[in-house]
């Protein structure tokens, strides 16, 4: 049965991890049962297979083509990626290769390092790449802003070498706990050279009242997996305010899973992806309105070129309790070759009678109007279409308020349509 | 100087322009006026280069310059514009962005240093304020959310920021009330001298009015089929397209 090839090809990968699990886990830190109980569900589930509903549209197949090997320990060189990363004045907490190194980190009270931070909001027996994850997670941090306090910035970066060749993964596991009144803004950034598979996880709890502005750029290597989950969960009165820029990785996934579980919480899962080549990205969000009164937004622009493919899964739970639940979700793909896909599965699922809830999906190309008037006014083409695609990820965009972090955002723009040109 | 021999053009199989014959001198405004489906906005796009409008025979040059091999961004910078009769809404991109990029690339094409921002904003400033536009206007995005008259002053304000050398108004008066035509006019008539020439493509004489015509040309089936001074606009208002149709039969 051809079929079945897949996943034993999956299987076999899964199989991998698992001895290498058998391999360090009497040096892993933390909680033993919880990474037994993890195993159990990898030995029992394997990775996703194109069977999954869940992962129809991005097939891990490509991940069981390498063979990855543990992260070197020894201290390596750094400093051309460092100087890679967009220039935020806030503290830095640097990962190289899935390890902390405190030797290129700010120090803060609010920052405990030096191991997994497991938090209590994913379910490793629920979710594959999580458990993967709570498996194998050797490293983490867990950031905690006290009540009432604004915790300003704080920039999370992850560097990959490439390690000469070697590919190796890393699954580091990040909390960010916002008490009552508590601010954050977190500045995700992720970035590297070569072949390597990033599988990061991070668990945020808002907590009343409290805020936390989440920005991630995803500027990871061509040739790298990154299969990100973040779980959050959004007190009464709280806002989580995310937004992702993707325009890295050979194969990515960005999963978030956002619970409003108190009334009036808020939830932004903006994003963007530009994709080239032959890159494969999706961006998936499950937005569970427990609680009244909460309001989701989700604006979602993809830009695609070559023989790319986007993904946008956007599911949005609204229980029987949450009355007076205000969704918006809007995706939109914008096609530059005839050879790129887009593949987009909003889903509505309403126990509650009293809600405003909006979806709406379009895939088109550069408007042939748009171009030319552009260029009758003496715009040369190639800057006019530069000009239309921003354009096109402006209401993505003009969500961030972040001076420094919508900076960083507009200039991995810039730097990807350069590459394109 | 505008030079315009034997001039085709096909949409599709159908053939809209079937022998042009016009020249506009420098400093000259003239008037092609015709029924709908003369061709008058074929003739508009064909000059400025849009996809799907290319000529099929005849020529076009500006001061010499051949100008249908040539890109529209590369008409632009030889000093062409195109009022559109639908201004096109540009979501997501400012005003001032818009301009600025579009004055730029053009003083970039022309061997000139870019104009800065504050440079730039007292330009427009000055210019919109001779066209009663709200300082506003600058700040949102191009043509969104304006109502008709907003579209044709701010193809206005283009034109006095960029300065063309030959604009082609097409349909410019349609969809405005009198206040709005006059301003427009107003824009149009501050660029007149001796560098600047115009095509104005018209349905009716009431924006002739404004824009007194050096020369209007009669525009029907894809052929001109009468020129004249400014009294020729009064005499198609008096009689109609009919009856001049009949006479050139």
């Amino acid at each position: 049965m051809s079929a079945s090839v897949p996943t034993t090809r999956l299987q076999a990968t899964a199989d991998a991890f698992l001895t290498r699990f058998a391999g360090i886990k009497a040096s892993l830190p933390g909680d033993k049962s919880l990474r037994e109980r993890a195993a159990a569900t990898v030995r029992s589930k394997g990775l996703p297979g194109p069977r999954e509903e869940a992962w129809r549209y991005t097939q891990l197949r490509p991940l069981t083509d390498v063979t990855f090997e543990t992260p070197l320990h020894a201290d390596v060189d750094a400093q051309a990626l460092l100087g890679r990363l967009p220039e935020i004045a806030a503290p830095h907490l640097v990962f190289v290769d899935g390890r902390f190194r405190a030797d290129l980190s700010t120090a803060s009270s609010m920052v405990r390092t030096g191991a997994p931070s497991f938090g209590s909001g994913a379910r490793p027996d629920f979710d594959p790449m999580v458990a993967l994850n709570t498996m194998l997670a050797e490293d983490g941090v867990a950031i905690s802003v006290p009540h009432d306090v604004d915790g300003g910035t704080i920039v999370l970066a992850s560097l990959a070498t490439g390690q000469n060749g070697r590919a190796i993964a890393f699954h580091p596991r990040h909390s960010v706990n916002l008490a009552d009144g508590a601010k954050l803004t977190l500045i995700e950034i992720g970035l590297g050279d070569g072949v390597y598979f990033h599988n990061p996880v991070v668990t945020v709890s808002v907590a009343h009242g409290a805020s936390l502005t989440h920005l991630r750029l995803q500027t990871e290597s061509e040739q790298a997996f990154v299969l990100s989950t973040v779980y959050a969960d959004v007190a009464s009165d709280g806002t989580y305010d995310s937004f992702q820029l993707a325009t890295g990785g050979r194969l990515a996934r960005a999963e978030i899973h956002a619970t409003l579980s108190g009334p009036n919480a808020i939830a932004h899962l903006n994003a963007a992806q530009l994709l080239a080549g032959s890159q494969h990205a999706d961006f998936t969000t499950i937005v569970s309105h427990d609680a009244p009164n909460c309001a989701s937004r989700q604006t979602v622009k993809t830009v695609l070129t070559g023989k790319s493919r986007g993904v946008f899964q956007g599911k949005i739970e609204v229980a029987r309790a949450a009355q007076k639940t205000d969704g918006y979700q809007m995706n939109q793909a914008l096609l530059l070759s005839p050879d790129a896909e887009m593949d987009s599965k909003p889903q509505l699922e309403i126990y509650a009678d009293d809600v405003k809830c909006s979806h709406g999906a379009t895939v088109g190309e550069l408007d042939a109007e748009q171009l030319f008037y552009l260029r009758s006014r003496g715009v040369p083409e190639a800057e006019a279409r530069a000009m239309l695609v921003r354009a096109f990820l402006d209401e993505a965009l003009e969500a961030i308020t972040h001076e420094a972090g919508r900076a960083a955002m507009e200039t991995a723009i810039a730097h990807w349509w350069d590459r394109q040109a | 100087m505008l030079e315009i021999k034997g001039l085709e053009a096909s949409i599709g199989d159908k053939q809209i322009l079937r022998g042009i014959d016009l020249v506009v001198p420098s400093g000259e405004v003239h008037a092609v006026m015709g029924p709908n489906g003369a061709g008058k906005s074929t003739l508009g796009y064909v000059l400025s280069g849009r996809a799907g409008y290319e000529a099929t025979a005849g020529l076009a040059t500006f001061n010499g310059a051949d100008l249908l091999d040539i890109e529209p961004e590369e008409r632009a910078a030889l000093g062409l514009f195109l009022a559109f009769q639908y201004p096109v809404e540009l979501p997501g991109v400012g005003n001032a962005n818009f301009l600025r990029t579009a004055l730029n690339a053009l003083r970039r094409a022309r061997g000139e240093a870019e104009m800065d921002a504050p440079g730039f904003l007292k330009l427009a400033r000055a210019e919109m304020k001779r066209l009663s536009m709200p300082d506003d206007m600058l700040k949102r995005n191009v043509n969104v959310g304006f109502s008709g008259g907003e579209k044709k002053r701010n193809e206005v304000l283009q034109m006095a920021i960029l300065r063309p050398k030959l604009a082609i108004l097409d349909e410019t008066d349609s969809g405005l009330d009198i206040d709005a035509l006059r301003i427009v006019a107003d824009g149009v008539n501050a660029l007149r001298g001796p560098d600047f020439s115009a095509l104005v493509i018209t349905h009716y004489q009431r924006l002739l009015e404004y824009i007194v015509p050096d020369r209007v040309h009669v525009l029907v089936s894809g052929r001109i089929i009468r020129s004249g001074g400014p009294e020729l606009a009064l005499e198609l208002e008096a009689n109609g397209y009919a009856g001049m149709v009949a006479d050139a039969a």
